[in-house]
């Protein structure tokens, strides 16, 4: 696939340059990259810990853990938490960065110093959210509703909304410095089409970064406007209108749901050749069912408030579009599936997150249908059914890519192998706690248990203490990961430039890569996932 | 509580019987289709494995109409997918013309409730069974949603607007009502209960309620107390419009346009009397912001209907009409 | 975007010209969240204009349609000279194009003192909502919100403006050091699409808020 590669041992992105400064003043994609896990890791514990914390207090109808002001400010900072500061940023600012150049070609992303102060940009929003969490929290929910944020909420809510509006121009500068890297510094040879899936999907993602993060920041700015001054904007004592707000939010947060599951498509569609030795079947239609979704992702975010008081022939148009959404979501998985047919199926850890997310990501878009078609929403909608179904994109799609790709891409990073037994079983533990915990909440939804419930009616607490158990098993599964990752660190064995025999440019440098990936800039003269082509070089008959 | 068995909710209304066969309708075609997915991942995982370490398969790269049949079909199901759920949509959207229309308030933490015929009640809800029971419901505060899964409704309520839901229940007994919009602290204490009647238990409990007289007499009392009648004669010389026959006609407002005189109307006009003055009319009247409560607006409106053009249009055999303000003589269309 | 001080091409790129093209890419890019975020700030302006057109237009009758006039006129100019420095800066006459960057910066200073001056006016007439609002006639809360979206808007550009200014200042300061040719000169190019941006915000401003008011 590419012309020279002469390596002469030279040293790692991780050792070129030693001592603190040299990874805080990085300008290294691969490092950024590693700074991003190390922040998102973080955020991540402090969500999954208030998570837990609500499992326990729904473990009995009563609120006896916890009381009620305390719940909601647990659901609030854990949905703000997990979606800003985890599922926005996870694989594009960790895996991207890390990724995206060397799959084209490059030696870093176009804008270097841009790339690190989204880092820190990210970061000081994270500090000025947790700020508001040590100082009380916030109890107005990760969506922010109007007017209760605005007028009701006696708690945090200007500070957590300035935290995310911060991190929010970290989201917008990588998105750029994706959309810019990804047009101009592709290596010779390396045509649109020859481009791995992984890099279409995201441009997809940094499409809608770039697009609907900005409205993001005006409406956060907006409350803020509302909440200190009390002039009118969204309140309806003021003279503002509530709904406003609505559409306002979910036209960002909704294709925000796209920049979190967008990436997790764009590492199975890595993952899934890669262990079937195979090229991803029909290359052309996965690449452009990424563009298409980030491209109708704008145009459904009305399917949020069908019962909120819009017109039902608004209603009606969201409705269709959101099935028009599903089409190419319907078409990626498809194509997965059919490329293992035929294929040379192996089964390492990150092969069994791959089919794990096809099938949890095949579940949740299913359940998503339910939630578009009109009159199934009315019943279900603000129940636990929706938080089923968008956990089961969220964490059993995104999350579970996240750790796929992460295991995947573990020998290139470290340069070590991680202890493959002790993945595989996590894995499963992951798969199998996650389903015990979210499944039984589609029927406490079915059931009618609304969401951001601290206290419940008797007759739901079956299903209340299976999903509770469920999630216990579920954060066992996610601690393993982070225990032998970090032992493989220093104690894996070496894993080599191609451990899986893969046939992406990141695998023909060293593993972990050189301080600028390549020694000589590749040149490439086939297309992605080409496995007939590089046969001699991969020893494959 | 109705017995209901663990995966099903108790279907008590109209259309509940609709939609349960509707979404388990679904849960079996989408069941199969994700069952198949995973039988084909899982079959193609083992019967495809890896043979030796240096397998090059067959590189299969696309099979056009493979492709072409996996995004015709997932779309022509989802069309119908749709078509059903905008049918069923309709259903529950669109009320019958016969419906009773109760008023709801609701507010931090709590569902205000006001019968036509007079009686109040606070989380909880009496209601005939049979009968079609339009609600119209705003927020004194924040947004709430009013939620009676038993019945398979759910409408968010607003502050400064009236959204409506219906139902007709089909089976006596007492279900859950919720908020299911986040609506602060005690969000999950804003709770109640519907007790849907037989008809005959039903007429005996609006009777010991309607003591204090219906809605629209209440409103009528409001109407004078509040001294809305010193501007708005009944003959059309007062310094306010006629407000009478006014209910549901168009009126035309000074600087032009026009608007329907409905309940949002009306409410708007109690509050904020500037916003659309009636043409030909000035600005004399002042505004009530906080000198009245949602309820009384309620009561106004349900007095300004009573006397509107069609009075009997969603009347209930239950409901009592005002009756001293007799019409008298012709008025002008529309003030 | 590229900042770079000098002729060498950074380590990233392989040719001139090609961290030209990304530099160019990039602003475009940068402009396009722009447009998103000042298309958020228009769109709900739309949303509330629709709904209380009449105090809308009350709003907009007390705005100095003079001094509006004056600042647009002003601005426009400024496009003017920026395009005229991008050129000098082309055919590498760095006295040129520090002249027609240091007079951008003064007609780009002139139009904030206008608009100060405007801001000012409004203070005294007791329409700064949040501080200092008084109203009289129908619908105060939406006579209100118009001077809400205006201060907000007028408020981001008049910020647009200073980090152009800010910019323009460091380009005056290389263009002194002689560190542009006609070979290198695209960080001009680039600001000059910012300027221009930010400029033609402004005519969608000036239409937005000054117009609709004039035959009250």
């Amino acid at each position: 696939m590419i012309g020279a590669v002469e390596v002469k041992s030279p040293r790692s992105y991780l050792d070129s340059r030693e001592g603190i400064l040299s990874w805080l003043l990085t300008t290294d994609h691969k490092r950024i990259g590693l700074l991003y896990v190390f922040s998102i890791t973080a955020y991540f514990l402090v969500g999954g810990f208030f998570a837990l914390l609500m499992r326990l207090e729904l473990l009995t109808p009563t609120t006896d853990l916890v009381s009620p002001e305390t719940y909601n400010k647990l659901f609030s900072m854990h949905g703000i938490i997990m979606v800003w500061f985890f599922l926005i940023p996870s694989i594009p600012t960790t895996l991207g960065n890390f990724l995206i150049p060397m799959m084209i070609g490059a030696k870093d992303v176009a804008f270097p110093k841009l790339n690190l102060l989204s880092w820190y940009l990210f970061n000081l929003g994270g500090l000025v959210t947790l700020y508001a969490l040590i100082r009380g929290g916030v109890d107005t929910g990760w969506t922010f509703y109007t007017p209760f944020s605005t007028s009701y909420s006696t708690t945090y809510v200007v500070a957590a909304a300035l935290g995310i509006f911060i991190a929010g121009f970290g989201s917008i500068i990588t998105g750029l410095n994706f959309i810019a890297t990804i047009h101009r510094m592709r290596a010779p040879g390396m045509t649109w089409f020859r481009l791995p899936i992984f890099i279409w999907s995201h441009y997809a993602t940094s499409l809608i970064f770039v697009l609907a993060t900005p409205i993001l920041a005006i409406t956060l700015l907006m409350i803020g406007f509302e909440r200190v001054l009390r002039v009118g904007i969204f309140d309806p004592a003021l003279g503002g209108d509530p709904v406003l707000f609505q559409h306002m939010f979910w036209f960002y947060s909704h294709p925000a749901v796209y920049i979190m599951v967008l990436p997790g498509m764009a590492v199975i569609s890595e993952l899934v050749p890669a262990f079937s030795r195979k090229p991803i079947f029909g290359y052309k239609a996965v690449a452009y069912s990424s563009l298409g979704i980030a491209a109708i992702g704008f145009l459904v975010w009305g399917h949020h408030m069908f019962v909120a008081g819009q017109s039902i022939y608004s209603a009606m148009v969201f409705s269709i579009l959101s099935y028009l959404v599903a089409v190419p979501s319907a078409i990626k998985v498809f194509n997965w599936t059919a490329t293992l047919y035929k294929g040379s199926v192996s089964w390492e850890t990150p092969m069994l997150y791959a089919i794990g997310f096809i099938g949890l990501f095949t579940i949740g878009g299913m359940t998503g249908l339910f939630l578009a078609a009109l009159g199934i929403d009315v019943h279900v909608t603000d129940t636990y059914f929706v938080i089923a179904h968008f956990h089961y994109i969220m964490v059993g799609g995104t999350v579970m890519a996240y750790l796929g790709g992460v295991h995947y891409w573990w020998p290139k990073i470290s340069g070590k192998m991680y202890p493959e037994a002790l993945a595989k079983l996590s894995a499963l533990t992951v798969f199998l706690g996650f389903n015990l915990t979210f499944f039984p909440q589609f029927i406490l939804g079915y059931l009618g248990m609304p969401r951001r419930y601290a206290a419940y009616p008797e007759e739901f607490q079956v299903l209340n203490v299976l999903s509770t158990a469920g999630a216990s098993i579920l954060g066992v599964g996610y601690i393993l990961p982070l225990i032998y990752l970090i032992w493989s660190w220093k104690y894996g064995k070496p894993a080599g430039p191609n451990p899986w025999r893969a046939t992406g440019l990141e695998w023909k440098t060293p593993s972990p890569p050189p301080q600028h990936n390549f020694e000589t800039t590749p040149v490439v003269n086939c297309d992605a996932y080409d496995y007939e082509a590089m046969k001699e070089e991969l020893e494959l008959v | 509580m109705n017995s209901s068995n663990w995966f099903r909710p108790v279907a008590a209304s109209s259309i509940s019987g609709e939609y349960d066969a509707f979404f388990w309708a679904l849960v079996v075609v989408c069941g199969i289709v994700a069952v198949g997915i995973a039988i084909a991942l899982l079959y193609f995982a083992i019967h495809y494995r890896r043979r030796s370490e240096n397998q090059l398969p067959p590189q299969i790269k696309v099979n056009v109409p493979a492709e072409v049949t996996w995004i015709v079909l997932p779309f022509l199901f989802f069309m119908g997918m749709f078509g059903y759920g905008a049918k069923l949509y309709l259903d529950i959207e669109r009320p019958p013309e016969n419906a009773v229309e109760l008023y709801v308030v609701g507010k931090q933490w709590m569902w205000k409730i006001q019968h036509p015929e007079g009686a109040r009640e606070i989380n909880e809800l009496h209601v005939p069974v049979g009968q079609s029971i339009r609600l119209n419901m705003t927020s004194q505060d924040v947004i709430h949603s009013f939620f009676i899964p038993a019945f398979r409704v759910k409408q968010d309520v607003l502050p400064d607007r009236f959204t409506t839901i219906w139902f007709r229940a089909t089976k006596a007994g007492q279900y859950h009502l919720f908020c299911a919009e986040y609506c602060g602290t005690k969000h999950s204490g804003m709770i109640g209960t519907v007790y849907a009647m037989d008809p005959h238990d039903y007429q005996g409990w609006v009777d010991r309620g309607a003591a204090e007289g219906s809605l629209s007499s209440t409103g009528e009392k409001m109407f004078h107390q509040f001294g809305c009648a010193n501007c708005h004669h009944f003959d059309g010389h007062g310094r306010g419009p006629n407000l009478q026959r006014l209910y549901g006609q168009t009126v035309r407002i000074s600087g032009g346009g026009s608007v329907i005189a409905d309940d949002t109307y009306i409410r708007e006009s109690i509050l904020d009397p500037r916003a659309k003055i009636v043409e030909g009319f000035t600005d004399l009247m002042p505004t009530f912001k906080g000198q009245i409560s949602e309820e009384q607006i309620i009561q106004l409106i349900a007095y300004i209907r009573a006397i509107g053009p069609q009075p009997v249009t969603g009347a209930s055999p239950w409901i009592v009409q005002p009756g001293t303000t007799a019409i008298s003589g012709t008025e002008p269309e529309n003030r | 975007m590229s900042e770079s001080s000098s002729l060498a091409v950074r380590e990233q790129f392989a040719t001139a010209d090609q961290q030209r093209e990304t530099a160019t890419v990039g602003m475009w890019v940068f402009l396009v969240t722009e447009v998103m975020f000042f298309g958020g700030l228009f769109m709900s302006h739309i949303v509330y204009r629709l709904l209380h057109t009449a105090a809308f237009d009350r709003g907009s009758a007390d705005m100095n349609i003079l001094l509006g006039s004056i600042n647009t006129a002003v601005l426009i100019s400024s496009s003017f000279t920026m395009a005229l420095a991008v050129h000098a800066s082309q055919e590498g006459k760095w006295r040129r194009l520090a002249g027609f960057l240091f007079a951008t910066m003064l007609i780009g200073l002139a139009f904030l003192g206008i608009k100060f001056t405007e801001y000012y006016q409004h203070y005294q007439d007791h329409k700064v909502p949040g501080f200092w609002f008084e109203s009289s006639g129908a619908d105060p809360g939406a006579f209100q919100m118009f001077f809400v979206f205006y201060f907000a808007m007028t408020g981001l550009h008049a910020i647009h403006m200073m980090i152009g200014i800010g910019v323009l200042a460091v380009l005056l300061f290389r263009s002194g050091l002689e560190r542009f040719t006609s070979a290198y000169h695209n960080p001009v190019v680039i600001a000059g699409l910012y300027w221009h941006f930010v400029d033609i915000v402004w005519v969608f401003l000036f239409a937005i808020f000054y117009l609709p008011g004039l035959h009250l």
